[in-house]
């Protein structure tokens, strides 16, 4: 199981922190030339990041690589060097329709097979930044064999919406749109940034919320918030002492060929011995909550 | 007159060496009248009471160090020396830093001639290390300085105190007063050893002072200063919760390796420093504690904020201080008849008949360089340089259980772990574990903390295989270029020479 809590954005530009962020572990690492980098430093940051990805120090730790939109002069040259420098995913920002994903899809084809790289190993993200993205995203969603995931974009989509960032609320639609697209197409989603730094509370809340809604995981702006993220969506001692009785019951039950088993009582059938399935899984990968 | 001693002794022959009495304030004048018996000690200037010490040319004078950035009186009293045309002197403060910068001038023009420290910083440093010197400077642990006055290499002709409240008769502290450092750990140790000792002291109050860290027993001069100190300089930041991602990261390590050694057990102890790192070690172990329902007997040092705040929720028992780290420690000690001021030679001194940092379990130190036999450099910058200092490293790696250094493992671009140390302060076998931001080495030495820090999951990797990690990122770095001469010394705590330092060459 390929755990997509926590997705670290880097801006491409920082060398500093290029050489030193996979010491936080984050489950994704995305290095992002577009937002976070300033006109004047597109070249370099592209060039910093074509190294990057080539570290062994990211070998065992899934890269992501935010490029410029394809219509802007510089996400052409972007996706050249990174598809070449091995990185794992293209996260395409500013997605409205299944056409960009195609149109990206082609162009990353091309390039790997110009460099000799498997065809199809190079996956895709698609961020989902307007209206029009939201509305479409089932569309977006199953576009393409190679996307892993899609992730909504807040920030954009607010100005697009004409609110803005505040309890949720004007995140509502969007997000249950983009989830139930996810889920449709079974690939992972993930949930927007959350500025405030300092605001621990205010980020566990958001935590809380997404993870009740179902989201994979979320786009993270700053390392300090993957520990708190991470131990969030971790199952507690109890979740998994419950986990354990009820695998335990259900392969008794099946020794006896019993079809239904029951548990304190309580009746436990597939649905309920899948998810205690997937809660031992999750805490064998991402330990207890503390 | 039919009693008078000559007549009482008229046919007694005296043995050799024995004189008659001669009257009671014969041999103590300073006895004849009330004033002078009461005001002898307080001197009208500085300069009297320098002359009145006997300082000569080529003496040793001494200073303690716990104001740290702040402090007013190392290089107010060698200005004041060097007017009155003193030359050739030893100086020997428990340690010095940037703030001693106007010593290169003194240097220069032969008032000081040779320094004992626990190191030194910024200019001073910087100009030492390019050969400012002609005899090598002694760089000792804080236990070791002890133990070199004790064992008669180093004597303390005039230690000169700076303290905040003085009485006339010499009973000083630093927890009252305007400028409070704190405890007077170093300065204790001066007073009971130098030939004469002068306090410098901000304010002089009622008699008796209380409490006396330093005692009138042990005080000849005392003298009315303006300013000892600045304390708001002595801590940079140490109290202050680190945003610093990377020294989060660190810490929480640092505390799984404290939780999971074997040794976090009710009534354990423990030193964890004044780094951002240390000082968040602190906080996360907070947790642990109160999670594991266990209690810390004492806590040693370097004594900051958050120890202290770990002691007022009755996570800590006692708090031992040599030297209080900021306001808050000060503070404390000054209300808190738990917290207790300490010698440094009480604290380190392996030659004292009980060092407490025997008796700590579990320390927490820095390192500027840590190699591959786990040896650790914390005076030598990735330059040559001095730049930081011995302190009580040494002596707590020593005498600690477990002994954990802490650090990332690449300071902007220049590796921590490296494959031979520039300058050797810390012997590895006296190290237990690394924690870096990259992983966590065990001495091969501690195969035991070894197996129970990989049984909880931690991240244990070789020493070596964090070094070829930091190689990787960084490329081998170009050996430093030195001279062969020697600028300094440096003395392990049992007087023992365990490496120079060489001059930098340029």
């Amino acid at each position: 199981m390929k755990l997509r809590r926590s997705m670290l954005f880097l801006p491409g530009s920082n060398a500093a922190m290029l050489s030193t962020a996979f010491v936080y572990r984050p489950d994704s690492i995305m290095f992002d030339l577009e937002d976070a980098v300033s006109l004047r430093e597109k070249d370099s940051a592209r060039m910093l990041v074509f190294h990057a990805l080539q570290m062994p120090i990211y070998r065992d730790i899934e890269t992501v690589v935010r490029i410029n939109p394809l219509s802007t002069p510089f996400g052409m040259k972007d996706l050249e060097a990174v598809v070449r420098a091995g990185a794992d995913v293209i996260r395409l920002p500013k997605t409205d329709t299944a056409a960009d994903v195609h149109a990206l899809e082609a162009e990353v084809e091309r390039i790997e097979r110009e460099c000799g790289r498997e065809v199809g190993s190079t996956k895709l993200m698609a961020a989902i930044e307007s209206a029009s993205g939201v509305v479409n995203a089932l569309a977006i969603a199953t576009s393409s064999k190679r996307l892993i995931g899609i992730a909504l974009a807040g920030f954009d989509y607010v100005m697009d919406m004409q609110t803005e960032r505040g309890d949720g609320t004007e995140l509502f639609y969007a997000r249950c749109a983009v989830l139930h697209a996810a889920r449709y197409a079974k690939i992972d989603a993930f949930d927007v940034v959350f500025g405030d730094l300092n605001d621990e509370a205010g980020f566990l809340k958001e935590v809380d919320l997404i993870k009740r809604l179902g989201f994979n995981g979320k786009s993270l702006i700053n390392p300090r918030q993957i520990e708190l993220l991470h131990n969030a969506f971790a199952p507690t001692e109890e979740e998994v002492d419950y986990a354990r009785r009820v695998v335990a019951a259900a392969a008794a039950g099946e020794r006896q060929g019993l079809g239904v088993v029951s548990l304190n009582g309580k009746m436990i059938d597939a649905p309920v011995i899948d998810h205690a399935r997937v809660v031992l899984r999750r805490a064998e990968a991402s330990g207890v909550r503390k | 007159m039919t009693h008078s001693t000559e007549a009482r002794l008229a046919d007694v022959s005296l043995p050799a060496g024995l004189e008659a009495f001669s009257g009671v304030t014969a041999r103590a004048p300073h006895l004849a009248t009330q004033t002078q018996k009461h005001g002898r000690k307080l001197a009208a200037s500085l300069e009297d009471a320098i002359r009145a010490s006997g300082l000569k040319n080529g003496m040793t004078i001494s200073f303690h160090h716990a104001f740290r950035e702040g402090d007013k009186t190392i290089n107010f009293v060698v200005d004041k020396l060097a007017a009155m045309g003193f030359r050739d002197l030893t100086l020997a403060p428990s340690s010095l830093l940037s703030c001693n910068f106007p010593l290169i001038e003194h240097i220069k023009s032969g008032v000081i001639r040779r320094i004992y420290t626990s190191g030194m910083r910024g200019k001073l440093a910087d100009a030492i290390s390019h050969g400012l010197m002609e005899t090598p400077i002694n760089v000792h642990s804080h236990g070791g300085r002890v133990h070199l006055i004790d064992r008669g290499e180093l004597t303390l002709d005039v230690a000169f105190l700076g303290v905040s409240t003085a009485d006339v008769f010499g009973n000083a502290n630093a927890i009252s007063g305007r400028s409070r450092c704190g405890s007077l750990g170093y300065a204790m140790v001066d007073a009971a050893r130098a030939g004469k000792v002068i306090l410098l002291a901000e304010e002089i109050v009622p008699f008796p002072n209380a409490p006396a860290s330093i005692r009138q027993d042990q005080v000849d001069f005392v003298v009315k200063v303006d300013q000892i100190g600045d304390p708001s300089k002595i801590s940079v930041g140490a109290a202050r919760m680190t945003s610093n991602p990377r020294e989060l990261l660190i810490a929480r390590l640092a505390a799984e390796v404290m939780e999971h050694a074997g040794l976090f057990e009710e009534g354990f102890s423990l030193q964890t420093g004044t780094g951002g790192s240390a000082t968040a070690t602190t906080r996360f172990l907070e947790d642990r504690m109160v999670k594991k329902g266990i209690k810390a007997a004492f806590a040693l040092g370097g004594i900051t904020g958050p120890i202290v705040d770990l002691h007022q929720k009755g996570l800590i028992g006692r708090i031992i201080d040599t030297q209080s780290f900021d306001a808050v420690a000060a503070e404390s000690l000054r209300v808190n008849p738990e917290h207790w001021e300490i010698s440094t030679n009480t604290y380190a001194n392996l030659t004292s008949k009980g060092a407490y940092c025997d008796r700590v379990d579990m320390v927490i130190l820095s390192a500027l360089e840590i190699d591959l036999d786990f040896n650790v450099n914390v005076i030598t910058g990735s330059d040559g340089v001095m730049r930081g200092a011995s302190g009580g490293h040494s002596d707590v790696a020593a005498g600690a259980a477990l002994a954990i250094v802490v650090g990332p493992l690449i300071r902007s671009r220049i590796p921590t772990v490296v494959e031979k140390c520039t300058t050797v302060v810390t012997p590895g076998e006296t190290i237990g574990v690394l924690v870096t931001d990259h992983g966590i080495a065990v001495n091969p030495n501690r195969p035991e903390v070894a197996e129970r820090l990989k049984a909880a999951g931690l991240p244990v990797m070789t020493i070596e295989e964090l070094y070829a990690r930091a190689i990787s990122l960084t490329g081998k770095p170009q050996p430093i270029e030195f001279l062969d001469r020697v600028v300094g010394l440096i003395r392990y705590r049992d007087g023992t020479v365990i490496d120079a330092v060489r001059q930098v060459k340029g």
